[in-house]
Parts: structure tokens; C-alpha cells; sequence
């Protein structure tokens, strides 16, 4: 029954098939039972159930609040929630309980949505395998599926089967892992340089990043302030749409989200391919990409133009200098936003008080792993006076070339790029490590960054299986506010490539019998 | 690639894949039409791709080459990253990396950075935000929340009645030989 999309259970819900606090109980239940995943930072069992509670009053009395009402979600622990510690994964903000909800989180709650726990990330959302945090690495629930146990065993790898895990990618793995492996329906991540994307690939379910300044970043504890945008994580693209829908629009509390009124929308299953036009960045094919993914990329852009749509290959030349753009601008911008944590207010104080530099710089060295202080420290120096125009200023101005490239292919009649998402599907954790947090980044954010660079949609869609058995998808971007239009392709997509459910060894639900209609497991 | 074995390659490994499926193998992944079209892309397709871009199939075709390599990383001219250039960083930061592995980790970011060089931004404006064509909402400056004062110094580590206590400031923080000896304390 935990697999089944966020709008079958919806209706479950809804005709009474399932209560709340069962499902919410099933759920709670499932999340102790794949606690080795390391998904969550923090379950928040007495709240969810009370929540749960109140959802089931809800539905008995006819009242429900929308959509949303009784369904499990999770949240990755760098969104504030109130009464519920917040920690980033960082010792820095370990034991915070912040005094206000995000916006985002605030309106699911609203919602009737029941807040299972907060997830885990790579520390303060830098990184791209959710491995640095203080609370441990996420382990990909594909390393546990039966489609990669038996390939493994079929290329006779003889390995310890609890050493060889996978990593889910970064930095909101914990939400990715915790949607793939069904103990949520949705899950909140944010996706700065493809955090949300990236995971959402390498977990086989569905990444959305929104425009930028569609949704609230009020609440949502900042990495870089002009990319940053919350991601949405979910088993299919019409749960997406859902959840895009209560989580859109304006907020007073943020004044980079733009005033437009937003309609939420339902998307439809028939789509006109012969009216769309569909770009194939030729730049994407960068050095590295695995010959799989390349594959499927092309099959995806044969599949298009045999359903009658124009495919046509453009031009994106400023792509390979995004991740560099994004190292010094992302560096600069944290530099300044880390400032915020000096340990008078709130979050970790070092007991050293000489004076208060002394204790801010303790406090720091203290709070942060080395990755944010390193990033600390290399933001500060393009920010130097000597710096600023050589290196800051001129990583704008690449970020207005990258941001025109888009515009231009767009102004020529394309609807939506194709384009991987990943180089390649995941690797082991002991094969993650050997490479340092910045260069694993700048591998793994290539196909992913310029989307933020450029503030537009895009969403990773689940495409089909690697020779290992492990997820590999492919990544749509749209243009600015067209998110309709982006989902809709997306689910069209989906329906054509009808990515296989995960089967995850001993760990199957009771109940599951409801299940029959397992061949629309995602989507009617 | 080559022709008709790696059409079939391709076939038997998603076909692999789909047999995982609960779904008993009803899903293809072909288009709109079942079996034919799917066969059709593959054998056909590779046939397509090696040739040259005159052939009008290759329109939607994508590249089976990388179109770009990664450049090799020059190393620094001179040295950037001095003690100078250090303490008047840690001064700003106070993220205390001053030591071998903070200057390894800089200056490995700096030869990254670096590579923006060879883009040509003549007579291009800095883009500060994506948004920058919007007028910035700003709102009434009414009060409309507050009063929360304890709220807020719940959080605090160190508070005296109603306001957060700070050692005393204004003292620089000590060279790089003394603070050494004050981190041994701390750690």
C-alpha cells in the first residue's frame, strides 16, 4: 500500500480504504524498519501522529483541507520547522529548534499534510552524494533492490553485502532515499546546483526545480540566495504537479518571489507531440558521460521525434564554464551567508571567550565540517578587493552569458531540452570517497547547474534501468514559469518509458495486496 | 557503436530491465506503438548516427562524441595564497583554516576558478539575480509580528535578562604562533 502514488492514496484516503493514522502508523513502522538507509535526521512521531489524528477528524467529518490532508511527507532538515530541531546535519545548528516553520512547510501543514521527520543532507547542502553530514552518509535504497542484487551477482561480485552500498547522490539524498524506498509520498528538498535533481536520478523518483522565485525561500536556511529554490521529490510527475500546486505563489515574507497569481494546474495524459519542439543541447555531451545514459538520451530524442515532435539539436557554449561560474559565485554567496552563524544567537558557542573574534572563529572551526569552511574561506578571497573584479564580478558576467544562452535557444521555437541528468547511474560509497567534496560537485552538478544559473524549471524523470540495475534519468528544462507546459512533456515521458518499480528485498509491506493495479503503480 | 549489435544490445538490456517490472513485462518502451517502432529506432538507428551530418535523420540525433573536453588545470604563476593573504582572510572569515590544509584546499579552488579567464565578457553586465527584469516587492512598513522575545533567547547559549552576551570585542585575533597555542586548549 506505501507504494502507490501520492494521488491513489489521496483517494484511498478519501473513500475510507485507509485512515490517516494507520497510514500514518505504516509509515512510522516502515521508517524503523529501513533505519539502516540513514534517510532521517529526526522522526517527529508524537507530532505526526497528532497530526494524523487530526486529519482522520477531518475526513470523518467531511472537511477535509484539500489534497494533501492525512498524507506522510518528510522535509529535508535544512527547512526551519517549528518546535522541530533543525539541524542542517551540521554540528553548528545541532540541538536548534528554530521558533517558525518555512513558508513551504508551513502551507503543507496547512494542507492537512502529516510531517513524518526531517531528512538527512550533505552538511548545510554542500555536496553531491549526501555523505558529509554529521549524522552519517544516506545509503541509496537501490543497493538493497533486488534488480541490483541480481545483477551483481550475475558480474560475480563477491563483495560483503553491507560494505558495498551505493551512495543517493546530493545533497537532499535523505529525501530521495526516503520517497524511493516508500516510507513518504512527496519530500521536500532544495536545489541550489542540482541537490534536488541530482539524488532524484540516482533514487529512481521524480526531482522538480521549480522557476526561481516561484516558490518561498522564506524559512529555508540559505545556501546562495540567488539560486537556491525548494525541490520538490516524488514517486510521479501528476505528484509533483500536486504538490507544486500548494506550494507555489507569492509570499510576503519573500520578496524574490514574484507576485504573478499562480493557478495550480492538473496536468493531462495526451499530449499533441507533433506541436512541440524539443531541443538536444549538443554541449551536454560532456567528457565523462556514461555510454549507458548516452544511450537512452538518444533513444528518449528518438522517441519524441517518432511521436511526431520536432527534435532539434542547439547550442548552450557557455555550458562548461557554468560549474566554475557556480564554484566562485556559490563560494562568494555562502561565504556571506555563513556569517550569520557567530554563536550569540543561536546554534553552537565555543566556551572559548577571550574576545569575540576569538569566539567566532572557534565557534566556526567548531560548528562547520571542513567542506563549509573551506568554502568559506574561498569565498572570502574572491570577494577581496583585489579579487572582486577578476573573479566575482566576471563570474556574473559568465552567469548573464549562460542565462542569454538559454534565452536564445528559447526565443528560437524550443519548447524543452533534453538533457541527462547525471554522467553516469551511482557508485558505491567507498568509490565516492576517493575523490574530495569539490570535485565530486563539479563531476556530478555538470548536466544540473546551469538550470540554476539561469533560473529556470527543469525535473528529472526516471527513465530506465543501468546493465548494473540502478536508475538512470533524464532531465527536461523549460522556460521560466512554463512549468505546466515542462510537466506535461514530462509525464508523456513518463507514460511512454514506464520506469519499473523498485523491489526491495524482505522489506515488502503487509497489505500490499491492495496493490493488483500494480501495473499503474504510478500513474492511471 | 556498432550497427546491429548494439541495436540488439539495447533492446535486450531494457528488455531486461522491463521483465523486473511487477507489471510482467506489458510495458515496452517504444513510442505509441507497440514492438515495431522500438525495433525499428534501434536497428536503425545506429546506422544513422555514424553518419555524416548531411543525412537528414540526424537532426534529432545526439552527438556520440563528447563536444567538449575539460581543460587541464594550470597551476598557480605565482604563489597567491601568502601569509599575508591568509591572516587578512582568516580575519574575515574566522572559519580558522589556517593551516596546510587550508591553503591546499584555497588554492586548489583559485586554479579552478581561474579557468573563467578564457571566457570573452566584453561589454557583458554583471547579473546579479535572474529576476532582475521584476520590481522587488516590498510590502507596508506595518508591524505585523513580534513580541516574541523570549522565543528568541530560548536559542541563545549565553543570556543575561534580555540580551545575548558577546566576550568583549574590538581585540584582534592573534597571530598565527599564539593561536596555536590557544587551539590546543579548545580541542
Amino acid at each position: 500500500m506505501l507504494r502507490v502514488s501520492l494521488r491513489e492514496i489521496s483517494a484511498a484516503l478519501k473513500e475510507g480504504r485507509v485512515s490517516p493514522t494507520e497510514l500514518c502508523q505504516r509509515c512510522l513502522s516502515f521508517i524503523k524498519a529501513t533505519k539502516f538507509l540513514n534517510a532521517y535526521i529526526t522522526i517527529a512521531e508524537d507530532t505526526a501522529l497528532k497530526q494524523a489524528e487530526e486529519s482522520e477528524e477531518r475526513y470523518r467529518r467531511g472537511q477535509i483541507l484539500g489534497d494533501l490532508d492525512g498524507i506522510p511527507v518528510a522535509v529535508k532538515d535544512n527547512f526551519n520547522t517549528a518546535g522541530i530541531e533543525t539541524t542542517c546535519a551540521s554540528n553548528m545548528l545541532k540541538g536548534y529548534i528554530p521558533p517558525y516553520s518555512a513558508t513551504v512547510v508551513q502551507k503543507l501543514l496547512d494542507q492537512g499534510a502529516v510531517l513524518l521527520g526531517k531528512t538527512n543532507l550533505d552538511e548545510f547542502a554542500m555536496g553531491s552524494g549526501s555523505t558529509d553530514g554529521i549524522f552519517g552518509p544516506v545509503r541509496n535504497p537501490w543497493s538493497y533492490s533486488r534488480q541490483y542484487r541480481e545483477k551483481s551477482v550475475q558480474n560475480s561480485h563477491i563483495e560483503n553485502e553491507d560494505s558495498n552500498w551505493l551512495v543517493t547522490g546530493g545533497s537532499s539524498g535523505g529525501s530521495a532515499a526516503a520517497v524511493s524506498s516508500f516510507t513518504c509520498f512527496a519530500a521536500l528538498g532544495s536545489d541550489t546546483g542540482g541537490s534536488t535533481r541530482n539524488p532524484a536520478a540516482h533514487c529512481g523518483v521524480v526531482g522538480l526545480k521549480p522557476t526561481y522565485g516561484l516558490i518561498s525561500r522564506h524559512g529555508l536556511i540559505p545556501l546562495v540566495n540567488s539560486m537556491d529554490v525548494p525541490g520538490i521529490l516524488t514517486r510521479c510527475v501528476d505528484d509533483a504537479a500536486i504538490v507544486l500546486g500548494v506550494l507555489a505563489g507569492h509570499d510576503p515574507k519573500d520578496s524574490t518571489t514574484v507576485q504573478d497569481p499562480f493557478k495550480p494546474f492538473e496536468l493531462t495524459s495526451f499530449i499533441d507531440a507533433s506541436k512541440l519542439c524539443i531541443g538536444i543541447p549538443k554541449e551536454y555531451h560532456a567528457p565523462g558521460l556514461s555510454s549507458e545514459t548516452l544511450a537512452l538520451w538518444s533513444k528518449a530524442a528518438d522517441l519524441f521525434e517518432n511521436a511526431g515532435a520536432k527534435v532539434i539539436e542547439v547550442s548552450l557554449p557557455h555550458t562548461r564554464y557554468s560549474i566554475v561560474c557556480y564554484h566562485v559565485l556559490c563560494t562568494a554567496e555562502v561565504a556571506s551567508n555563513m556569517a550569520r552563524f557567530d554563536g550569540l544567537e543561536y546554534g553552537h558557542r565555543s566556551s572559548m571567550d577571550k574576545s569575540t573574534e576569538v569566539m567566532y572563529a572557534a565557534t566556526r572551526r567548531e560548528g562547520f565540517n571542513d567542506v563549509v569552511r573551506g568554502r568559506i574561506l574561498s569565498g572570502n578571497y574572491f570577494l577581496l578587493k583585489q579579487n572582486y573584479e577578476t573573479y566575482f564580478i566576471k563570474a556574473q558576467k559568465v552567469r548573464r552569458l549562460i542565462a542569454n544562452d538559454f534565452v536564445n535557444v528559447f526565443r528560437n521555437g524550443i519548447d524543452v531540452l533534453l538533457t541527462p541528468t547525471t554522467l553516469s547511474d551511482t557508485i558505491p560509497y567507498v568509490e565516492f570517497i576517493k575523490e574530495d567534496n569539490r570535485t565530486r560537485s563539479a563531476q556530478d552538478d555538470i548536466f544540473t547547474q546551469a538550470a540554476n544559473m539561469a533560473g529556470l524549471p527543469a525535473i528529472t524523470v526516471p527513465t530506465a534501468l543501468s546493465e548494473k540495475g540502478l536508475p538512470i534519468g533524464l532531465q527536461f528544462i523549460g522556460r521560466a514559469f512554463q512549468e505546466q507546459q515542462l510537466l506535461t512533456v514530462a509525464k508523456w515521458f513518463e507514460n511512454q518509458v514506464k520506469f519499473p518499480m523498485i523491489q526491495l528485498q524482505g522489506m515488502m509491506d503487509h497489505g500490499h495486496t491492495i496493490c493488483h493495479h500494480q501495473k499503474s503503480a504510478f500513474f492511471s | 557503436m556498432r550497427k546491429s549489435g548494439g541495436g540488439r544490445m539495447w533492446s535486450l538490456r531494457f528488455g531486461r530491465s522491463i521483465r523486473g517490472a511487477p507489471s510482467g513485462g506489458a510495458s515496452h518502451w517504444g513510442g505509441l506503438s507497440p514492438g515495431s517502432r522500438f525495433t525499428q529506432a534501434a536497428a536503425g538507428g545506429s546506422d544513422g548516427r555514424q553518419e555524416a551530418a548531411g543525412d537528414p535523420r540526424r537532426r534529432g540525433r545526439v552527438y556520440q562524441n563528447p563536444t567538449w573536453q575539460h581543460v587541464e588545470q594550470r597551476p598557480l604563476p605565482e604563489k597567491k595564497v601568502t601569509v599575508e593573504v591568509l591572516d587578512h582572510l582568516e580575519r574575515l572569515a574566522l572559519v580558522d583554516f589556517r593551516n596546510w590544509e587550508g591553503v591546499q584546499r584555497l588554492e586548489k579552488a583559485i586554479q579552478f576558478a581561474d579557468q573563467l579567464h578564457a571566457v570573452n565578457t566584453e561589454g557583458v553586465e554583471p547579473m546579479d539575480s535572474v529576476l532582475e527584469d521584476r520590481c522587488l516587492y516590498l510590502r507596508e512598513d506595518n508591524i505585523t509580528e513580534g513580541n516574541c522575545t523570549e522565543e528568541l533567547l530560548r536559542n541563545a547559549r549565553e543570556t543575561v535578562e534580555e540580551y545575548f552576551i558577546a566576550p568583549p570585542g574590538n581585540i584582534p585575533l592573534p597571530k598565527l604562533e599564539e593561536r596555536d597555542t590557544f587551539l590546543q586548549v579548545s580541542e
